[in-house]
C-alpha cells in the first residue's frame, strides 16, 4: 500500500507548514500551549479549519454579540443549525441564510448549487421540513464583461439546478449589479422550514457510550480546505483553489432529507448535525462541544469514495450531502434499515465519550487527541482594530443636492432599465418556485409567500440590503436594511417575526472594513430592537476582496414574517380602476446612493444615505399593517430604488391594461426619483377611504383609471406620461436584452 | 375512485398529486413507493412529477425500470387511467406506455410559468369536462419538456385524435406545440404541463381540476354501466 508521507510536527513548526493552512505563528503557539506539545499534520488541520473565520467567527464575534438575539417567539436563537421561531398552534418556523461567496466566484455553478444544499441541510438537520429557498445575489455590471455574464449565469443556473431538482420552490430573493462585486459575486442563499415544536432536534452529543453514526454520501477528496479558502481574499491565483469548491448532487440529498426526516421521528435519536464547511471535523467537535462530551471515531469506518484517504483529508473533506447523527447505543440497526430504505448508507463510525476529547483512530493507531472546547467554543477571538475611514466624512460634509433631469420619462424608461430594478423574470422562471403547491405570492412582488397547508397561516419571506447606502453610511445603511426588509413583509401582509443575517464584507484585518462590520452591525442591532424582529442565525462571509479592493459591505437581511389569515395577503398590483391611490410618508430630496444618482454619474455614488427614523417606520409600518389586516388595503408597494415613479410603474405591470394618475407637488426631481425611506404606496377602494383615513397617515395622490397610461400631474400640468406598456417593455426586457448583447 | 401516487426516489410533485386528489377532488388516495409489486387496489394511478433518479442517464430513463412500473403497464394494459405529468409524461415515454421522446428544452434552461393551453380533445377520459378547443392556464416547470416523435408518429397521433393539449405560446420547442398527448387506447395520457399544481384559485389559478373530475366522471360511468 502507498503511504502518503506526511509532514512531521517539527517539520511542521520548523518550516512553518501550518501559516499555508491558515493558522497564524501565533495561533500554532496557542494550539502547542493547549496540547501541550507540537500537533501533527492532521492535528492541525483540525486547528486551522476550526480556527478558520469561516467556523469560529473569530473576528466577527465581538460584533456578533451586539445583536437582540432573544425574544418571546424565539425558540432557537444563534448557535445550533437554523434559528427558530413559534409561529403557533404548536408550530414553528425554521430559517437561515449562509453565503458561498468564494466558491462561486471560483465555479459559479456548483459553488451556487453546493450553497442551496448546504443551508437546506442545515434547516432540516433541525427537524424541520425545507418548504422554501431565497437568496440574494450580488454581481458586476451586466455590460462590463462576458465575465460578469458567465458569472450570472452560471450562478442562477446552479441555484436551479440544485432546487429544482430537491423540490423545494425557490419563491423569492433580490439581485443587484455593481461594479465593485465584478470579481468577487455574492450568492447567499436562505432557507425556510416548518416544524412542529416536539420534533425540534440539535445538533448535540449527549449521553457517554452512545453511538456516533455517519449517514449519507461518501467522503471524496472534494472540498479540502474549504472553510479556510472561504476566508481569505481572492486572488488572480485564486483559480487553482478550484478543487476546494465542493460538487453537488440533489438528487443525494432529497434522498437525505426523506431519510432524515423520518429519523427525526424515531426515539433512538439523540442529536443530528450537517456536515458543512469542515466537514467532519466540525459537525463531530460542535456536538461534542455543545453537550459537554467528547467524541472519538474510527476512521477506517468512514464510507470513502477514493482508496488511500489520510485522515487529514477524511477531516477535512467538504465532501456534500452528509450528516453526522448520535444515536442511543443498541439501536443502531434500526438506523441503518431506515436509511436502507433510500439507498443510503448510515455507518457507525465512533462513540460519544465524557472525556471532552476528539480522538481520532486511523489503521489502528491515534491520529488525533485534541480537547473538543478548543476546537469549537474556546477558538480564539480577536478584537481587531477600527478606524473611520476617509470617505465617510467626506460624504457627510456633502450637501444633499436634487440633480438636474432634462426628461423625466426618459429618466424614469432608463431607471426601469437598470438590472438591479429591471424585472428579474429571467431569472425566476428558471426557478422552480410552485412545486409544493404552497406559493401563494410568487417571485416578482415585495415579498413572497407561502401558506401552510391546513392551516389559515402563510409565512412572508424576504431578503434585502442596499449595499449602496451601507457603503456611504453603515450605520444608517445597516437600519435601512432590516426596516427594508419589514417594509416589504408588512406590504405582504405579514408581521415581521424575526430576521437572518449574511454579513457580507472585505477584509477585517484593514480597520477601515471593520469599521464598516462595527456600524452596520449596530444599524441592525438597533432597527431590530425597534422593529422587534430579533436576530435568530446567520453567517458572516469576510475577506469579500479581489486584488485588494473590497465589496461594498453587503449585510443581506432574511426576514420571514407571519400572515395570520390568508385573506390579508397582499400584493404590490393595482388592482381595480377607480380605487385610489395614497402615498405613506413624506418626501425629502434624498439622492445619496440612489438609482438616479448612480445613473447620472457612471455608476459613481456620493454623500449621505437617507435618513432614517426607525421609531417613525414602525408606527407606520404598524398602520399599514392594522389597515391590510382591517381589509381596507387593495395593493402595497413599498418604495425603494427610484423611488416614486418606479414604485408606481411596478404597481402597473401586472395588469397592464390599468392606469394611474397622480399628482405630485413641489421639487418634481425629488417627488419622482428620491429614495426617502419609510414609504409605501398603497391602493384602496373608494368604499374604504373613510376607515382606511382614520387608519393610516397617509396622501391622497391619484386614482387607478382604465386609460393604460402613467400619468405624473403637478398642478394643472402633465409632467409625465407613457404608456403602461412602453415602460414595461423597458423594464421586463432589459435583463434578456444585455444578456444577448455581445461584449 | 382510489388513486395511486406512485413515490420513485427523487419525485418531488407527489405531495401536489396527493393533496390534488385528496383535498380538491375529494377522492381517496394514497402514496405507493417505487418497489411496490401490486397496484390491484387502485382504479387510478398518477405518475408525478420531480426528478426521479436524479434524471441521470436521461429523464425517466432509470425509473422505468423500477418494478412498480410492471404493475403500471399491467393497469394501463387493463384499461385503467393511468396519467404522468412532467416527470411522469418522461416516464411513460421511456417505458413505451406512450410513443415519442423528449429533448432538452430550447432555450436549454428549466421553465417556470403559467402558460395557456389549448384542448384539443376532450373526448378523452381525461379532458370530457372540458369545452372542445377551450383555454385553460397551467404552469409548467421543466428542463426538458420539448416533445419530439418521428413523422409518421405525428401523423397516427393526429389521425387518432390523441393530442390532447397544445400550448398557446410554445414554451420549450415542442413537435407541432404538442403538451399532452393520450395512447390509442386512451386510457394513458402523458402531459409536461402540471394539473395538479392548478386546482386552487388561491395559487393562481383552479383550471387543472376539471382534468381530475373528468377522470373521476368517466369512471364512475364506466363502473355504473357495468354494475
Amino acid at each position: 500500500m502507498l503511504l502518503k508521507l506526511e509532514p512531521n510536527p517539527e517539520q511542521i513548526k520548523q518550516e512553518k507548514l501550518y501559516q499555508q493552512m491558515g493558522l497564524s505563528d501565533g495561533e500554532f503557539a496557542l494550539v502547542e500551549n493547549i496540547l501541550g506539545r507540537t500537533p501533527n499534520y492532521t492535528e492541525t488541520g483540525l486547528f486551522s479549519v476550526m480556527w478558520s473565520e469561516h467556523c469560529s467567527y473569530k473576528t466577527s464575534k465581538p460584533v456578533l454579540k451586539k445583536f437582540p438575539i432573544s425574544g418571546p417567539k424565539v425558540l432557537q436563537g444563534p448557535g445550533e443549525g437554523a434559528g427558530i421561531v413559534d409561529i403557533g398552534d404548536g408550530q414553528a418556523v425554521v430559517f437561515k441564510i449562509e453565503s458561498h461567496n468564494h466558491p462561486s466566484a471560483i465555479e459559479p455553478y456548483q459553488g451556487a448549487a453546493t450553497g442551496v444544499g448546504g443551508i437546506i441541510r442545515d434547516v432540516f438537520s433541525m427537524g424541520a421540513r425545507p418548504i422554501a429557498l431565497l437568496n440574494s445575489l450580488r454581481f458586476g455590471e451586466l455590460d462590463s464583461s462576458s465575465r460578469v455574464k458567465y458569472l450570472f449565469k452560471e450562478v442562477v443556473a446552479g441555484i436551479a439546478g440544485y432546487g429544482n431538482c430537491i423540490g423545494i420552490p425557490t419563491v423569492g430573493g433580490e439581485i443587484q449589479f455593481e461594479d465593485c462585486y465584478e470579481g468577487n459575486p455574492l450568492v447567499n442563499a436562505m432557507c425556510v422550514g416548518l416544524i412542529d415544536h416536539k420534533d425540534i432536534k440539535k445538533g448535540q452529543a449527549h449521553g457517554a457510550g452512545n453511538t456516533v453514526m455517519y449517514v449519507g454520501a461518501k467522503t471524496g477528496r472534494d472540498g479540502i480546505h474549504g472553510a479556510t479558502f472561504a476566508s481569505v481574499e481572492l486572488t488572480e491565483e485564486s483559480d487553482k483553489d478550484r478543487p476546494a469548491v465542493q460538487v453537488g448532487d440533489p438528487f443525494m440529498e432529497k434522498l437525505l432529507l426523506e431519510a432524515c426526516l423520518e429519523l427525526i421521528q424515531s426515539d433512538a435519536l439523540v442529536g443530528i448535525q450537517d456536515m458543512g464547511a469542515a466537514g467532519l471535523t466540525s459537525s463531530s467537535a460542535e456536538m461534542a462541544s455543545k453537550a459537554g462530551m467528547g467524541i472519538e471515531m474510527n476512521l477506517d469506518l468512514v464510507p470513502q469514495r477514493e482508496t488511500g484517504m489520510t485522515a487529514y483529508e477524511m477531516m477535512l473533506s467538504e465532501s456534500q450531502e452528509r450528516m453526522l447523527v448520535v444515536v442511543k447505543k443498541g439501536r443502531e440497526q434500526e438506523i441503518v434499515e431506515l436509511f436502507e430504505k433510500y439507498d443510503l448508507e448510515a455507518v457507525a463510525i465512533g462513540k460519544v465519550t465524557d472525556d471532552k476529547k476528539l480522538r481520532l483512530i486511523h489503521h489502528g493507531e491515534v491520529v488525533a487527541d485534541v480537547p473538543v472546547d478548543s476546537l469549537a467554543e474556546d477558538a480564539p477571538v480577536y478584537n481587531m482594530p477600527s478606524m473611520e475611514p476617509a470617505y465617510f466624512a467626506e460624504f457627510q460634509a456633502m450637501e444633499n443636492e436634487i440633480p438636474q433631469v432634462e426628461n423625466l420619462k426618459e429618466t424614469l424608461v432608463k431607471l426601469l432599465s437598470q438590472p438591479t430594478v429591471a424585472s428579474k423574470e429571467w431569472v425566476y422562471q428558471q426557478y422552480d418556485y410552485m412545486v409544493r403547491t404552497n406559493t401563494v405570492i410568487a417571485p416578482g412582488s415585495d415579498a413572497s409567500v407561502v401558506r401552510i397547508r391546513g392551516t389559515r397561516k402563510a409565512l412572508a419571506m424576504t431578503t434585502d440590503c442596499n449595499s449602496r447606502f451601507v457603503y456611504l453610511d453603515p450605520e444608517t445603511g445597516g437600519q435601512i436594511a432590516v426596516a427594508e426588509a419589514a417594509r416589504n413583509i408588512i406590504c405582504s401582509g405579514a408581521e415581521p417575526l424575526a430576521i437572518t443575517d449574511n454579513l457580507n464584507f472585505g477584509n477585517p484585518e484593514k480597520p477601515e472594513v471593520f469599521w464598516q462590520i462595527e456600524k452596520a452591525a449596530d444599524g441592525i442591532s438597533e432597527a431590530c430592537r425597534v422593529l422587534e424582529t430579533p436576530v435568530i442565525g446567520g453567517n458572516v462571509s469576510l475577506y469579500n476582496e479581489t486584488s485588494g479592493t473590497a465589496i461594498y459591505p453587503t449585510p443581506v437581511i432574511g426576514m420571514v414574517g407571519l400572515v395570520e389569515d390568508l385573506d390579508h395577503i397582499t400584493t404590490q398590483h393595482f388592482k381595480t380602476s377607480s380605487d385610489l391611490i395614497y402615498l405613506v410618508g413624506e418626501t425629502k430630496g434624498e439622492f445619496g446612493g440612489s438609482e438616479l444618482q448612480k445613473l447620472l454619474n457612471n455608476g459613481r455614488i456620493f454623500g449621505k444615505a437617507p435618513e432614517l427614523n426607525i421609531q417613525i417606520e414602525k408606527n407606520r409600518q404598524q398602520q399599514v399593517l392594522a389597515a391590510i389586516r382591517a381589509g381596507v388595503v387593495q395593493s402595497a408597494h413599498d418604495l425603494s430604488e427610484g423611488g416614486l415613479s418606479v414604485a408606481l410603474a411596478e404597481c402597473l405591470f401586472e395588469n397592464p391594461q390599468l392606469g394611474a394618475r397622480v399628482n405630485v407637488a413641489g421639487n418634481l426631481v425629488s417627488a419622482l426619483f428620491s429614495e426617502t425611506q419609510s414609504r409605501f404606496l398603497l391602493s384602496v377602494k373608494k368604499e374604504h377611504q373613510a376607515e382606511f383615513e382614520s387608519l393610516v397617515e397617509a396622501a391622497l395622490i391619484g386614482e387607478v383609471n382604465n386609460s393604460g397610461t402613467m400619468s405624473v400631474v403637478s398642478g394643472e400640468q402633465t409632467v409625465l406620461e407613457s404608456s403602461v406598456e412602453e415602460l414595461k417593455a423597458a423594464w421586463k426586457g432589459a435583463i434578456p436584452c444585455l444578456l444577448k448583447s455581445r461584449d | 375512485m382510489k388513486f395511486a401516487v406512485i413515490v420513485f426516489p427523487g419525485s418531488n410533485c407527489d405531495i401536489d398529486m396527493y393533496h390534488a386528489v385528496k383535498d380538491e377532488l375529494g377522492e381517496e388516495v394514497e402514496y405507493v413507493w417505487h418497489d411496490t409489486d401490486n397496484l390491484d387496489e387502485f382504479d387510478g394511478i398518477l405518475l408525478p412529477g420531480g426528478f426521479s433518479y436524479g434524471d441521470y442517464l436521461r429523464t425517466g430513463a432509470i425509473a422505468r425500470f423500477s418494478k412498480v412500473m410492471k404493475e403500471v403497464i399491467k393497469a394501463a394494459e387493463a384499461g385503467k387511467p393511468v396519467m404522468g405529468v412532467c416527470n411522469g409524461f418522461q416516464i411513460l415515454l421511456e417505458a413505451g406506455l406512450l410513443p415519442g421522446a423528449m429533448r432538452r428544452n430550447e432555450t436549454l434552461s428549466f421553465i417556470c410559468k403559467p402558460v395557456e393551453l389549448k384542448v384539443e380533445n376532450n373526448e378523452s377520459i381525461f379532458t370530457g369536462e372540458y369545452a372542445q378547443g377551450q383555454t385553460i392556464t397551467i404552469p409548467v416547470a421543466h428542463g426538458e419538456g420539448n416533445y419530439y416523435c418521428d413523422e409518421a408518429t405525428l401523423e397516427q397521433l393526429k389521425a387518432n385524435n390523441q393530442i390532447v393539449f397544445t400550448y398557446q405560446q410554445n414554451p420549450n420547442g415542442s413537435l407541432a406545440d404538442i403538451a399532452g398527448i393520450i395512447n390509442e387506447k386512451g386510457n394513458v395520457l402523458g402531459m409536461m404541463p402540471h394539473p395538479e399544481r392548478a386546482v386552487d384559485s388561491l395559487l393562481g389559478s383552479a383550471d387543472g381540476l376539471k382534468m381530475f373530475q373528468s377522470i373521476v366522471k368517466a369512471w364512475r360511468e364506466a363502473h355504473v354501466v357495468k354494475a
